[in-house]
């Protein structure tokens, strides 16, 4: 059964303009007029937390306003199915993890559920991640364009749950990465597609500069002082540890201030013990923020990004970081390591600053702390880089001439 | 003034499709300049500037970036960025060129050819979706209105990526105005836009002004 998933306010295409102008929105509407009455069907593993999730959220009712005929569904399982697959989340991004047989079992079987649940009668069907990726189970015979997105970093996988799930991707038309580094030996065609964040959305739009204020107040942060900011889930893989470290190293040099602020995807189990950790390691330094916020928090996220000097986000693996998309969108210096699909955001020197260490993060903070002119420089050309490229205006642009690359004959 | 031929106005929309060669140092780019697709090449230099038109300063393909970033040779690096797209007419000369200048590079400085760069560079191409926009000039005030009105994507289309697709030194603009408005002058100058150190924006900013002051002589 289909949901009615989306949950944001809807803008409508128009209001896009002023952010990326009449022409580029004239064009999403001539590309999509030779798609029009056709199909799209998206299925992905939550409808509420994470990247995935928030795109479609957007992407759905712009593909609707198009005259595309789209719908999202979600899978549904078990504590023991998301536990298995948030294990194989982390064996992808290269952790290691032992593949048992009931593991195993429980992810078939939880596709064969979902097979038997949701219906695969569209145009074109785009699945997005590993968890639902043995959907391909009840593709119809001779009928759409079946799509596998991936949105995770699949350079180093681990090869056992790689080798389990390759069977299922191999019968895909084509599957899509958020970066070349991601790619893998595949028989179909790989596409680079960048996942996108939407302007006009709560955690993108502009804000009033009091409601910035309030916010600073309601969690205690100094506006007078400097402030770093890394905006993730409390997950391992995005190092919130490191971050506490490299703030240590900063401090030593600058009287700044550091703020931690994430919330949970319903699929994530681990976020309570890395919450833990965070908190001892930041001992009871009250320059250190740490903000354990619900879903519903997209607003106080916008004006804490706004409200920081410096946006940080250090991650171990990375599928893209959309938190360092919306921190450049918001023409903040951004100090990031160089993994997942974060380089192609972070353009050294051009965009923001890449790091590979603790020790490399804390001097590129201290730089641009140092350095304001060159700061702003830097924001602003991110700022025009997510303009071009990781807009969900770009995203749905990407979606449509695949589309028409699939129904170009031969 | 009408033209002989209508300038048609057209959008193209690409998919970035990812090969399966990489580079994990430049020895390993040299071949890959000689194995890769010729669409290869063609995504790498011509698309990636109108990919960054944004940066004005110190970007100019992705090779020379990759040099830079990831290899960490400068003078590498200054060397592929110099190696002007305008100057070429087929990716064959252009392929070549770059592989040279890696060659020479190589030979001189074997001990560094083999070390490995941070981050491998991957060998992309681009499957190309062309549209027409339904819109034409046959004036040179038609042909003002559209250029107001045109995407970054039809602007990168009819200045950047039109001079592989012509086979000429030129671009779209420029080959119209000339040979069906017989507008040489105008012609050269527009094509005289320097897209190496001006966005796209300010390009197309520059072409008005031009076409303005045609239009009031």
């Amino acid at each position: 059964m289909t949901q009615t998933l989306v949950k944001a306010r809807v803008n409508n295409l128009d209001d896009y303009e002023s952010i990326i102008g009449g022409a580029e929105v004239a064009e999403l509407r001539t590309l999509a007029a030779r798609l029009r009455g056709r199909s799209v069907q998206m299925v992905n593993s939550t409808a509420v937390g994470g990247g995935v999730a928030e795109i479609l959220n957007r992407m759905v009712p712009l593909m609707q306003e198009l005259e595309i005929g789209v719908r999202w569904d979600v899978i549904t399982g078990g504590e023991d199915f998301y536990a298995v697959t948030k294990a194989f989340h982390n064996a992808l991004h290269g952790e290691s993890y032992r593949l048992s047989d009931e593991s195993f079992k429980t992810f078939l079987a939880n596709a064969e559920q979902n097979c038997a649940r949701l219906h695969f009668d569209c145009d074109f069907t785009m699945i997005h991640d590993p968890q639902p990726v043995a959907l391909i189970d009840a593709r119809p015979k001779d009928r759409g364009h079946w799509t596998w997105r991936c949105h995770i970093d699949l350079s180093q996988p681990n090869q056992k749950v790689w080798n389990f799930l390759a069977p299922f991707v191999n019968r895909f038309d084509s599957a899509i990465f958020s970066s070349p580094a991601f790619s893998r030996q595949l028989p179909i065609p790989q596409y680079l597609f960048y996942p996108s964040i939407d302007p006009l959305s709560e955690k993108n739009r502009d804000l009033d500069p009091k409601f910035i204020e309030q916010t600073l107040a309601q969690f205690d942060i100094d506006p007078r002082r400097p402030i770093v900011t890394q905006i993730s889930r409390f997950d391992r893989l995005k190092d919130p540890v490191g971050v506490v470290r490299a703030y240590h190293i900063v401090k030593r040099y600058t009287d700044c201030q550091l703020v931690l602020a994430g919330g949970g995807a319903s699929d994530d189990p681990e976020g309570d013990a890395v919450l833990a950790e965070v908190r001892e390691a930041a001992g009871k330094d009250s320059d250190i923020h740490i903000l354990d916020l619900p879903p519903s928090s997209a607003p106080e996220i916008n004006a804490l990004q706004r409200a920081s000097t410096i946006i940080v986000q250090k991650s171990l693996r990375e599928g893209f970081g959309l938190t360092v998309t919306e921190g450049l969108w918001k023409k903040k210096p951004v100090v990031a390591s160089a993994v997942g699909g974060i380089p192609s955001q972070v353009i050294h020197k051009h965009t923001g600053m890449l790091a590979h260490s603790i020790e490399g993060t804390a001097y590129q903070v201290r730089f641009l702390l140092s350095n304001p002119a060159i700061a702003q420089r830097l924001g602003e050309n991110g700022h025009e880089h997510v303009r071009e490229h990781f807009l969900i205006t770009s995203d749905v642009r990407r979606h449509l001439t695949l589309f028409l690359h699939f129904l170009r004959p031969n | 003034m009408k033209a002989t031929e209508a300038f048609q106005f057209a959008t193209a929309s690409y998919l970035v499709r990812i090969g399966n060669q990489a580079a994990a140092n430049l020895l390993e780019l040299e071949q890959g300049l000689a194995d890769c697709s010729d669409a290869s090449i063609f995504y790498h230099t011509f698309q990636s500037l109108g990919r960054h038109h944004f940066l004005t300063e110190g970007f100019s393909n992705d090779f020379a970036q990759w040099v830079l970033g990831s290899c960490n040779r400068p003078a590498l690096a200054e060397q592929m960025a110099t190696v002007d797209i305008r100057d070429y007419v087929s990716v064959v000369d252009l392929r070549n060129d770059l592989r040279k200048v890696v060659q020479e590079y190589c030979r001189g400085n074997s001990g560094t050819a083999s070390q490995a760069a941070f981050e491998r560079f991957f060998f992309c191409e681009t499957v190309e979706e062309k549209v027409p926009l339904g819109r034409e000039a046959w004036t040179l005030e038609e042909f003002r209105d559209g250029l107001k009105d045109l995407a970054h994507g039809s602007l990168q289309f009819h200045f950047i990526t039109s001079r592989l697709r012509l086979q000429l030194r030129t671009n779209d603009f420029s080959r119209w105005l000339s040979q069906e408005m017989g507008l040489i002058d105008l012609a050269r100058k527009v094509d005289q836009i320097d897209i190496y150190t001006t966005t796209l924006d300010s390009a197309r900013s520059r072409i008005l002004h031009l076409v303005e002051g045609e239009l009031a002589r």
